[in-house]
């Protein structure tokens, strides 16, 4: 099989699979997700791929009641608002995700520093499947 | 390797305007930026032939989105009669103008022009406000827009980081509210020229005339804390967090310093200017800061040989509370986790030792994204000459003051420093 290129296109190709997947540079050893065909610490781009644990902790928050369109076509209203946060992973790297299995209308009970552990959205929008991070506290 | 910047060629600036902001249904573009142009023109104390402009450099986000027209330079140009000559737009999102000044700023530095005229521009009121949320998430991160974060959403994250991590609350957050409004009401351009007091009597008084329960709270931060006064946007962002939809214009005369005499007897001079990038969340060193808000007061600094110890006010990008205690850190008035000490202590009001943000901030000056930039240049130049009238900084010698803009998510910032010499 020959390897998916360090994109955007196969980060979320991955994520359609439930993997969550970063590039490691093979000269200094970065991790990168979502994956970079560019290392930015030596610049090199011989990649490869390295799946991640999914584990990690909240980083930062946001129950969000005034939603894109998007969003409010989903059913997300002032009543009913969405988590998206930053999760700082085992792997010592960041990623943008949504938050869920957490009380949005009571955003003091969230709190930063959570354990939490990778999920996945699967969206069916006009017949094709989007699948978008998540991330839900562990255990 | 660091290197001491510094131009070619003084700058320095003769001129400068802005147009009311708010929201206007009947003036367009055109008609915003002719008000500036007017104002900036009468403001040159020896006069100017506007035929003498070599070039303008205009900010201008998205009126492609928001109006359906794009190519905003030729535009403004024949509407001042500076066409045939050169008009070059800058985009850079909320801080597109401050990218204007600068090309301005280059351009006499470089010697290739010797007077220049920068300005900005944004329309967005024709719109709905769900639409206007989707045509700034144009200049948000894709990694953040894909998971739902809005550009409040953004900054609420940035609140909740920092909260855990230096002990902040959202009452912190208001104290910058509160000062906001209070500095607007003294600033006649000020789309939200109100008070938070003046809002909680209005509320009242408009519950007694409808006949219905007539609220009351001890204080402001009693009326912030209803949610039925101040519902969540982006917890903890709140409605009296977020600025507003604005349309508005500004402009501004930039000439060689060393002819800076012909138009005046008192310019300002530009004594450090510095730009940045920045990844968003998931490349940025910190959540608490913007690593180009950092980079740009570098450069900045490094110019003008000046520490943040020396600039006597500022103004930063107050696109929410949140951002306003995250740049007065990064430009160093105040050590990180300190700010919000600072603040409650009433350290940025307009006569404590580091106002910030006179005009009233974006938060109640307005926020007329491609225009921004310049307005708050403007505001400097206005405190330098001490033509701020009841806002003025009650502070003997005031010779020093700068803007901050932030674009995106941190995605783009300027610092400016200016000097009255």
């Amino acid at each position: 099989m020959s390897e998916r290129p360090f994109t955007d296109l196969s980060y979320r190709e991955y994520l359609s699979e439930e993997k969550l997947m970063g590039s490691r540079c093979i000269n200094c050893g970065a991790i990168f997700v979502p994956p970079r065909p560019i290392c930015i610490h030596c610049f090199g781009s011989d990649m490869a791929w390295e799946p991640m644990s999914g584990k990690g902790r909240l980083a930062a928050f946001t129950c969000i009641s005034v939603g894109p369109p998007a969003m409010v076509a989903e059913g997300y209203t002032r009543d009913r608002p969405y988590c998206s946060g930053v999760v700082e992973l085992k792997e010592s790297v960041r990623v943008d995700a949504r938050i869920e299995g957490v009380d949005t209308t009571r955003p003091e009970t969230i709190r930063v520093g959570m354990p939490m552990t990778a999920d996945f959205i699967h969206k069916d929008a006009d017949g094709e499947v989007k699948t978008v991070l998540a991330f839900r506290p562990a255990g | 390797m660091k290197k001491r910047r510094k131009l070619g060629r003084g700058v320095a600036i003769v001129g400068a305007g802005m147009s009311k902001f708010g929201i206007f249904k009947e003036k367009n573009s055109k008609d915003l930026f002719a008000q500036a142009f007017s104002e900036m023109i009468a403001s040159v104390d020896k006069g100017i032939d506007p035929g003498d402009i070599d070039a303008l450099y205009l900010g201008n986000f998205s009126n492609d989105f928001f109006v359906h027209q794009a190519h905003w330079a030729p535009l403004i140009a024949d509407l001042i009669g500076l066409t045939s000559k050169p008009a070059t737009r800058t985009e850079g999102a909320c801080a597109s103008s401050a990218l204007a000044f600068r090309e301005g700023v280059f351009a006499i530095a470089s010697g290739f022009y010797d007077i220049v005229l920068v300005g900005g521009v944004e329309e967005m009121s024709k719109r709905s406000t769900a639409e206007v949320a989707e045509g700034l998430a144009l200049a948000t991160v894709p990694y953040e827009g894909e998971v739902g974060f809005t550009f409040p959403g953004v900054f609420g994250a940035v609140a909740t980081a920092y909260f855990a991590h230096y002990g902040a609350t959202r009452e912190h957050l208001m104290d910058i509210t509160i000062k906001s409004h209070k500095n607007a009401v003294l600033n006649p351009k000020a789309q939200i020229p109100h008070s938070i007091r003046d809002i909680m009597a209005a509320k009242a008084a408009r519950a007694e005339k409808k006949g219905s329960p007539v609220p009351s709270w001890a204080d402001e931060k009693e009326f912030l804390s209803d949610p039925a006064a101040n519902p969540p946007v982006a917890w903890p962002m709140h409605l009296f967090d977020c600025c507003p939809i604005s349309d508005g214009a500004s402009c501004m005369l930039l000439v060689g310093q060393e002819l800076a005499g012909q138009f005046t007897d008192a310019p300002i001079h530009v004594a450090g200017i510095g730009q940045g990038s920045g990844s968003g969340f998931h490349g940025s060193r910190s959540l608490t800061s913007f690593d180009a808000t950092r980079h740009a007061a570098q450069e900045a600094y490094g110019m003008s040989g000046l520490k943040p110890a020396d600039i006597q006010f500022s103004e930063v990008h107050d696109c929410f509370s949140m951002a306003e205690l995250v740049h007065i850190e990064d430009l160093g008035f105040f050590e990180p986790g300190k700010g919000y000490k600072a603040v409650a202590e009433g350290a940025t009001v307009l006569d404590g030792p580091m106002p910030i943000n006179t005009s009233g901030g974006l938060k109640c000056k307005g926020h007329p994204v491609g225009a921004t930039g310049v307005s708050q240049l403007y505001e400097v130049w206005t405190q330098l000459r001490g033509a701020a009238g009841e806002r003025q900084i009650p502070k003997k010698d005031l010779r020093i003051g700068a803007a901050h803009n932030l674009g995106g998510t941190g995605g783009t910032c300027t610092f400016t420093i200016l000097e009255r010499r």
